[in-house]
């Protein structure tokens, strides 16, 4: 039974190989098959990703009550707000600043318990990413406790050392560190995950070799762990630009954007201007001034994506 | 401690390699050193969660060590988990979740199915696309969602906004592209071999796929079931914009705007809430953190 029905199957290969009628008649199958198997995909995001996403700029070109076609004025009435040239400003060091202290803090943390060995560095790296487990919205309200103005734990310890009560979230330039804070606090466990695993990925020879020619430790990760890891830098720093870029609960839930908007993203000022001031086409004008950072950020992941798959 | 000293007897070649191993030994203690700090740090915000939670109100406005417990209690517990309102952010945040996964996994299946191992016309085009989308943040999304909802309500007459059920519908779009992306991943690891031979023997497209795709890759597929359960519990925006009514609400939604009433924080029940809110995606990393790790790895490293 078995052998007659594998001989049907090499007949009929071997024919189509010859002749390329019965291939192409399979391949007109497996193309409807496949059609059908990513029609929901294909569904899904056209009508839940895409088209939101084009309706967002159509939305923006509309009046406050939506009723009239008022073209840019809804940008050029934004580059005359005060407001929105400090959120663009803070979204830029908000982002940035998180992102490199995300990337320097995982990059060392990584090297550290990468040197733990065996069964104890599981323990740790498991305890490592607890920060970023739990759901952001529940860590930022443990933060918002710590930082609470009258019953501040950290306040509390801090005054063992004679620091004086530090306003976290009351003053401009601490509330812009706290949110920077809580947001490198739940982003770099990502990074220590990701760059744990490339270290792994690193053959030992190469530091044993270097070591045997005298290279010291700066030397071993400037000439051998930088670059075997640089594909993983640049994927992860980009993918991480991108997140706290858009970044939404941290700010929210701790300041809602203030002290007098100092702290507000994108993403929170396009929710108070958008949802809360009921205005959803500045809201959306708003959201969209995201999108040329996003793009650019998108196209280096997407290139070093394809080159890793390239190389594999 | 004896060894390195008597390394440093021996002749001149052993002092070198001895020194070499008690760089590692120092390395290792210094590892170990940074690593507390850092854990002391990455840990301070659950644990004083935890402390925080079993305070009761009087010893919390008391202002005592906020690090130490001196009367532990569980009212906080006892009242969040008796109180049905909480008890219904839960009940929508897991009846959301699960079928969000179960969504999830009927698309992206068959689609990684379908871009892994049938080359047709645009698939290459597609999986990039897919890889783009997951890229898209909610935060870009929600106000043209928010509209295109209220249209399809009023063309439609079903009530969408404000309901707990459009969240099933939203969600996917979070958590669809990264499953499909690392499960082409899976896929196309396995070896082509495999599903010729189940072809050659006379097996559908659709046999190839359940009895040999999903149970060789059946790692991926709880990597990716994972990342879409925690994805879709902890997501904290869309159900701020969408659901506003109380018994619509989900856990994070519901913890933030209903115990904190006013100007009054009840921090003793918002940090339980909290705590019992980070407790699912808490276990199910403690009991499965290598598929976690896997998955989350899996983005960068796959494809």
């Amino acid at each position: 039974m078995a052998d007659v029905v594998v001989e049907q199957g090499r007949v009929a290969r071997a024919r189509g190989a010859r002749k390329g009628s019965s291939l192409r008649n399979a391949l007109g199958r497996k193309s409807t098959v496949a059609f059908f198997l990513t029609l929901p995909l294909i569904l899904l995001i056209a009508l839940l990703v895409l088209y939101p996403a084009f309706y967002s700029v159509y939305l923006a070109t509309l009046n406050k009550a939506m009723t009239k076609f008022v073209g840019l004025s809804n940008f050029t009435f934004l580059f005359k707000r005060e407001t929105f040239w400090m959120v663009v400003r803070q979204s830029c060091i908000f982002a940035i600043t998180a992102v490199v202290f995300k990337a320097l803090i995982g990059f060392i943390v990584a090297h550290f318990v990468h040197n733990i060995p065996g069964k104890k560095q599981r323990k740790w790296r498991g305890m490592l990413l607890v920060p970023w487990v739990i759901p952001p919205a529940m860590s930022t309200l443990a933060w918002l406790w710590l930082f609470d103005p009258s019953y501040s734990a950290f306040n509390y310890t801090l005054s063992f050392f004679g620091v004086g009560p530090i306003p976290w979230l009351g003053d401009t330039f601490w509330a812009r560190f706290s949110v920077i804070l809580v947001n490198v606090w739940y982003g770099a466990p990502f990074f220590l995950i990701m760059y744990l695993a490339a270290l792994k990925s690193v053959p030992d020879q190469l530091y044993e070799a270097a070591e045997i020619d005298g290279a010291n430790w700066w030397q071993k990760i400037w000439h051998i762990t930088l670059p075997m890891m640089r594909n993983i830098i640049a994927i992860t720093t980009l993918f991480s630009l991108i997140v706290t870029f858009a970044n939404f609960d941290i700010v929210r839930i701790l300041t809602s954007g203030g002290p007098l908007d100092t702290t507000h993203l994108f993403a929170t000022w396009a929710f108070q201007v958008g949802i809360q001031s009921s205005d959803i086409p500045l809201g959306a004008c708003v959201s969209l001034f995201m999108v040329p950072i996003l793009a650019v950020a998108a196209i280096f992941i997407l290139r070093d994506v394809n080159k890793r798959g390239n190389e594999a | 401690m004896s060894t390195l000293a008597i390394d440093k007897a021996g002749p001149s070649r052993k002092v070198k390699y001895g020194s070499m191993s008690r760089d590692r030994v120092w390395a290792l203690r210094w590892s170990y050193f940074f690593l507390v700090l850092f854990a002391i740090f990455f840990l301070t915000p659950p644990v004083y969660m935890l402390i925080t939670s079993l305070k009761s109100s009087a010893e919390i406005s008391a202002a005592t060590n906020p690090w130490w417990v001196f009367h532990p209690t569980l009212s906080n517990y006892v009242e969040l988990l008796s109180s049905n309102q909480f008890l219904r952010f839960f009940w929508n945040s897991s009846i959301i979740s699960i079928i969000v996964v179960i969504v999830t996994m009927m698309i992206s299946i068959p689609a990684a199915f379908a871009l892994a191992r049938m080359k047709f016309w645009g698939s290459a085009t597609l999986a990039t696309g897919v890889f783009l989308t997951y890229l898209i943040p909610d935060s870009l999304l929600f106000i043209p969602l928010f509209k295109v909802l209220g249209g399809v309500q009023e063309l439609t007459g079903i009530t969408l906004l404000n309901r707990w059920y459009v969240l099933v519908f939203i969600y996917p779009t979070l958590t669809v592209p990264f499953c499909t992306w690392i499960m082409i991943g899976y896929f196309a690891s396995i070896p082509k071999e495999l599903d010729e031979a189940a072809l050659i023997d006379g097996a559908s497209w659709l046999q190839t796929l359940t009895r040999i795709f999903i149970p060789v890759a059946l790692p991926g597929l709880i990597a990716a079931t994972i990342f879409a359960f925690t994805v879709s519990w902890a997501q904290f925006l869309y159900p701020l914009v969408f659901t506003t009514s109380v018994d619509q609400l989900v856990l994070p939604v519901g913890i933030t705007t209903t115990l904190i009433k006013g100007d009054v924080f009840n921090w003793g029940q918002i940090m339980t809430g909290a705590l019992l809110g980070a407790a699912p995606p808490l276990v199910i990393y403690a009991f499965l953190m290598d598929y976690y790790i896997a998955g989350l790895t899996a983005g960068a490293t796959k494809g």
